[in-house]
């Protein structure tokens, strides 16, 4: 039971080569400077961009295929993303949103809203149901788009820089919080960060990407040693 | 837009632009002078309340709302493809579907004929295996119609999916949301103002029709007269009718189109937080 991951996407400015594998309890944490193709590689996991080689396989089952026909379209994988900047529908209420992914899996709507609510309701979020995106505070935006993207009982969860746009004074106790549920979940994290804190806090794994490579992929160790 | 942010706007405009932007207004506002001072206002009630006045009306009501509906349809999937996929002589292929919004509506009303009429090349079908014409029927005054305001509607909806974040769309299908899923609850919703001008204007385009429907399905009481063309009709045998129905045509259009305001005519509202 793994993700394997052994595939190049070719970008303007850089190749990503990304060649290795995830196992289910581990959160990888993936670093890098802008540009080294961070974004990019949990896109191609999640189906929102080609392969120019090679392949990614979960669970022994192929989602895609350069050399084939083999493609696993993106809302038909077992893989939850939050994105950077949430991109929460500002039409629809926090509710609405957590049951969204729910209700286009073909769910009923009244199951989809109970599930949604029980989410939100575990994310200490459940005030926040009825309001649109607009009227969230950056930490409860960031918990409305992980309550979303883990409503679909994904097998692999994908974090852009989920704490961002987090200002720094309540970035710590929501890196706790996320760091409680990303262990609750027990399957396998990628999250893409900028922040060393998360590493340390959220990881068992980094790695660091430079130009579209893999320079360093190692364990975060008890005592937070990292790459220099 | 905020108040304060208008009101800066406008102290920045330069005398010139808003001068020329009055004698704008004025030319734009000159005809319509003209033909208030003209009209007998007597006869208003008296026109506006008889029969073959309200057949008129109720016909153009009735065919122009279907256009805009038939325009919704047609025209958001041409909008989508044209938006998003690169395809060779997309260009091209928007030039034909907007050419009849340049084209004089009697031409695209010969045209229909040609190709749709009781002799024409498609028309001639329709008739032999189902019996059905668009010549003087009501659905000819639709065809006739939605051909000359989809463009309306299409180049509206492009423009405003060009501008919307790809980014919402993509969430969506990770969420396991299929394309048209996506492209339904939240594209969509995230134009809605550029959706409800297109709609308003090609529907506003629709009820003012009048070269291409009288060519293609002509000019029977109840079944293909609209209120554009018995205003037409008007002119010759009764000037004071023509005035008063050009009177009920202006204050219905003028009331709509007050009624698209400001925020509706915004490119996107952006589906972002």
């Amino acid at each position: 039971m793994s993700l394997n991951l052994e595939f190049d996407v070719r970008r303007s400015s850089f190749t990503l080569h990304a060649r290795f594998d995830c196992v289910p309890g581990e959160t990888v944490a993936i670093i890098g400077p802008n540009g080294a193709g961070k974004t990019t590689l949990l896109k191609a996991i999640a189906g929102l961009v080609p392969l120019d080689d090679g392949s990614i396989r979960l669970d022994g089952e192929t989602l895609d295929r350069a050399s084939s026909d083999d493609f696993v379209e993106p809302d038909r994988r077992p893989i939850g993303m939050v994105f950077q900047d949430y991109l929460l529908f500002a039409h629809m209420t926090a509710l609405e949103n957590v049951a969204f992914g729910l209700r286009a899996r073909g769910e009923k709507v009244a199951e989809a809203r109970r599930r949604a609510k029980a989410l939100l309701e575990s994310m200490n979020i459940a005030d926040c149901a009825p309001l649109r995106p607009g009227s969230l505070s950056g930490g409860q935006q960031q918990r409305v788009a992980l309550a979303r993207a883990l409503a679909i009982e994904p097998r692999v969860l994908l974090l852009d820089e989920p704490l961002a746009a987090i200002d720094p004074a309540s970035r710590h106790e929501l890196r706790a919080n996320l760091s409680a549920q990303l262990r609750s979940f027990g399957r396998i994290v990628l999250l893409v960060t900028h922040d060393m804190d998360d590493v340390r806090t959220i990881a068992d794994r980094v790695i660091v990407l430079d130009s579209g490579r893999v320079v360093w992929d190692g364990p975060v160790t008890d005592d937070g040693w990292l790459p220099r | 837009m905020t108040d304060a942010r208008s009101h800066r706007r406008h102290e920045r405009l330069p005398r010139t632009a808003k001068v020329i932007a009055a004698f704008t207004v004025v030319f734009f506002c000159l005809p319509f002078i003209g033909l208030l001072w003209r009209t007998p206002w007597t006869r208003l009630l008296d026109v506006f309340g008889d029969s073959t006045t309200r057949d008129a009306l109720w016909l153009s009501m009735r065919t122009s709302i279907t256009a805009a509906i038939v325009s919704v349809f047609l025209g958001v999937p041409l909008a989508w493809t044209l938006a998003s996929i690169p395809f060779r002589g997309r260009n091209i292929v928007r030039s034909l579907c907007l050419i009849s919004m340049v084209l004089p509506p009697v031409v695209g009303g010969i045209s229909l004929l040609f190709s749709l009429g009781r002799s024409g090349l498609f028309g001639r079908y329709l008739d032999d295996w189902f019996g059905f014409r668009f010549t003087f029927s009501s659905w000819g005054v639709v065809v006739a119609q939605v051909f000359v305001a989809l463009p309306f509607l299409v180049l509206t909806v492009e423009g405003a999916l060009r501008q919307a974040d790809p980014r919402f769309s993509e969430a969506a299908r990770s969420l396991g949301a299929n394309s048209w899923y996506a492209f339904r609850r939240v594209t969509l919703p995230s134009i809605r103002s550029a959706l409800i001008a297109g709609t308003v204007l090609a529907w506003a385009r629709a009820f003012g029709e009048f070269g291409a429907t009288i060519t293609f399905a002509g000019n029977y009481p109840g079944t293909t007269r609209t209120l554009s063309i018995a205003t037409y009709l008007s002119l010759e045998s009764d000037p004071g009718r023509a005035m008063a129905l050009s009177i009920m045509m202006i204050m219905i259009s003028f009331v709509v189109l007050v009624s698209l305001r400001d925020r509706w005519l915004s490119p996107t509202d952006g589906a972002r937080s």
